[in-house]
């Protein structure tokens, strides 16, 4: 501090005097060196600004490359999928043509056989009904024949018209017997019509499900052909969904974990019981410490089971195991979660057993066990049963959060792709910004510096001006002389 | 070569969706176990020893310090040690221990326990007909020192139901340094006497004169009359 006074009244006892020859000083160093002075900021701000613009660039890069990477993970991974589905289809449509197909020559026998039988049936119809006798034309011309009155004659006629109007009735009798016939050979055909029918809707029905199938399986190739040409549109919709995915799952997720607090809460304090509750690992109580480790063992053998079934994939190596042992695999993990299903359930019984222990202890305490006792003594299984239910069920329940997981881990990737690629894009901006900033900042100081040094700058300005006019008069006066001369 | 390409690309995938996924498991484990111990510390054991003044008029206070029993009772959990001792013309004796118990680690044996630790005391509280002629609190409290450092809790409590006023026997040495490191001392339901009223400082003085030797010793002294202040004591600690 008195180093400070020295220094500032170093030319004069007035400080004021004294500060102003140090002014004077200082501007006058300034405006001497304002040449370099000017290069040096001009050159540092310069080399700061390269060098974020160099970091943005190569951030940029770096976008770019994890961009590409980005999509083509995802792209792989649509593929993939996409694949699956349609070996899926074909799959499905193998088991069609297996199932319902592989009848066909039955079928088709049956339709065949059902055609022949109404053939035979049109034949049959086709028989005409007996005609009557060929001379019965000669017998009613003879009838026609006037009688003139002899009784012979009328006697013969009369048994000629009798003859003949029964063999009439006798013909029209048959006629209809023939035609009753045919009318039943008709009404026998209308089954036969009726099975032939239904054989070809059922045809038809596998028919058109087979070419449904087929364009699901068109559809599910283009959108598979688009994907391997590498299109962004693809890209944006699996990455869309890959982030709807990634919600829900998350959702699901944290029901699932609120699920499995409850269920800890269940089963922390009979655990006590079990293991003791004065023991600790770390700060956390070893009964806690238990109930945890079942609840994950019933996730762990959730996700097993799960995985047999190939509802999931997660683990590869069961997933590619031979049928007999996943076969196994799915009984032994789904027998170990019914047992710790069990045990949960005893659990929460004896939980209730230890709340309602616990609550008569601190009634009798207070000294008002009559009244504890006497309260809703009769309604208290409801809340045991529950407790007894939800311990049995929720191990099963949490079995299931194997689904969601498997989508959470599939979505993770392109999440995490994306938010980095968001955090490098933010970086980048941050960074093109700064170096702007940087060379305006340079053009601030600069002329910050030139405002300290305004005064002599000023009068350095002043003589230029001033030589200038100098240097202009003899040219003006030349001018004159010249232009007086042309006059003349 | 694509198919290649592609095959290998899954096996990564699998491989890495089976590493996500133990890294998921492991970390579901920690922050459960994070969750369930969230911010706490492994909470320390306790041990309390209850001193009962007997001597002359006191024993008609008694059915507070029954109180306070059942108070302790119920705050205290498995693991935890409780003693209940008698003051008396000698109370440097095990034969003045009411009960004493340390709680099971199983809470259904520990409020077994509880049950008959409360059953005892009340039949003494109930059979007590004459108080002691003399009061022996230092002694009192030498056996309590000797409890609850026995019992290796991590928190120490004698708590002193008395007037603090001391009568000794003849030939009774008390007058030496008592060794209370590490132990709270909480004096309960002081009581003055028909003496203090002529002269308050002799209260104060009783007071003054308890506080000094046990801080003396290490300990840490309390005065606790109003008994809803013991509640919020314990629910601190």
């Amino acid at each position: 501090m008195n180093d400070f006074s020295n220094l500032t009244n170093l030319w004069s006892s007035n400080t004021a005097i004294s500060s102003l020859i140090w002014l004077a000083l200082i501007i006058t160093l300034l405006y001497l060196g304002r040449t370099q002075a000017h290069q040096l900021i001009f050159s540092s701000f310069r080399m700061l600004h390269t060098s974020l613009r160099l970091w943005a660039r190569s951030i940029s890069q770096l976008t770019s490359r994890l961009k590409q990477r980005n999509k083509e993970v995802l792209l792989a991974a649509g593929e993939a999928e996409i694949q699956t589905k349609i070996e899926r289809e074909f799959n499905r449509i193998s088991t069609i043509v297996q199932r319902d197909l592989s009848q066909y020559p039955a079928i088709h026998r049956e339709i065949k056989t059902s055609i022949e039988v109404i053939e035979a049936d049109y034949q049959n119809c086709a028989e005409s009904a007996p005609l009557p006798p060929a001379w019965g034309d000669v017998v009613a011309t003879i009838t026609a024949l006037p009688n003139n009155g002899d009784p012979t004659v009328n006697k013969i006629l009369e048994n000629i018209k009798q003859s003949i109007d029964d063999a009439h009735q006798q013909s029209l009798s048959a006629y209809q017997k023939s035609a009753a016939n045919r009318h039943k050979i008709l009404a026998k055909m209308q089954p036969d019509w009726r099975k032939l029918d239904d054989k070809m809707d059922s045809v038809k029905d596998k028919v058109d499900s087979l070419e449904e199938r087929g364009q699901l399986i068109d559809q599910q190739m283009e959108e598979y052909l688009n994907i391997r040409a590498g299109e962004d549109k693809s890209a944006s919709i699996l990455a869309t969904s890959s982030l709807t995915q990634f919600f829900i799952a998350g959702l699901v997720l944290t029901i699932a974990a609120l699920g499995g607090l409850i269920n800890f809460q269940l089963i922390a304090m009979p655990m006590s019981e079990m293991v003791g509750g004065t023991s600790y690992i770390g700060s956390v109580k070893t009964s806690d410490i238990a109930a945890m480790v079942i609840i994950l063992i019933e996730i762990a053998m959730g996700l097993f089971l799960l995985e047999s079934l190939r509802i999931t994939h997660l683990f590869p190596m069961i997933g590619s195991m031979d049928d007999k042992m996943r076969r196994r695999m799915m009984m032994i993990s789904f027998s170990i979660l019914f047992i710790l299903a069990g045990i949960e359930a005893s659990l929460a019984y004896m939980r209730d057993l230890l709340a309602l222990d616990h609550e008569a202890l601190q009634q009798s305490l207070i000294g008002s066990q009559q009244a504890a006792e006497g309260s809703s003594a009769q309604f208290r299984w409801i809340p045991s049963i529950g407790q007894m239910i939800m311990g049995f069920i929720l191990p099963f329940a949490l079995a299931f959060i194997a689904i969601p997981l498997e989508s959470f881990i599939h979505s993770l990737r392109t999440v995490i792709g994306l938010c980095i690629l968001a955090l490098l894009r933010t970086t980048h901006l941050v960074l093109r910004s700064s170096a702007s900033l940087v060379t305006q900042i340079s053009k601030v100081i600069i002329s910050l510096y030139d405002l300290v040094i305004m005064v002599p700058l000023s009068i350095e300005k002043g003589i230029e001006k001033g030589i200038a006019k100098r240097a202009e008069k003899p040219v003006n006066k030349q001018k004159t002389v010249v232009e007086t001369a042309t006059l003349d | 070569m694509k198919t290649v390409t592609l095959k290998k690309s899954i096996i990564k995938s699998l491989s890495l969706r089976t590493l996500t996924t133990s890294i998921i498991a492991v970390a579901l484990f920690i922050t459960s176990m994070s969750l369930t111990g969230c911010g706490e510390q492994k909470p320390a054991n306790k041990s309390v020893y209850l001193l009962l003044d007997t001597s002359g008029t006191y024993t008609k206070e008694l059915d507070k310090a029954q109180t306070i029993m059942n108070y302790l009772l119920a705050t205290l959990d498995s693991g935890d040690s409780i003693a209940i001792a008698r003051i008396d013309s000698g109370s440097f004796n095990e034969k003045d221990i009411i009960a004493k118990t340390t709680f099971d680690s199983r809470p259904s044996t520990t409020n077994n326990q509880k049950r008959i630790f409360k059953q005892r005391v009340d039949t003494f509280v109930t059979n007590i007909e004459k108080g002691s002629f003399k009061t022996d609190i230092t002694g009192g409290i030498l056996q309590a020192a000797d409890f609850v450092n026995e019992s290796q809790a991590g928190e120490k409590y004698v708590l002193i139901f008395s007037d603090l006023e001391e009568e000794l026997q003849k030939g009774h040495i008390r007058d030496f340094p008592i060794d209370m490191q590490g132990i709270q001392v909480v004096a309960l339901n002081v009581t003055k006497l028909r003496s203090d009223n002529i002269d308050p400082r002799e209260f104060k003085n009783r007071l003054n004169h308890w506080q000094e030797r046990v801080e003396n010793g290490g300990g840490s002294w309390r005065v606790v009359n109003d008994l809803e202040r013991l509640e919020r004591m314990f629910v601190q600690n």
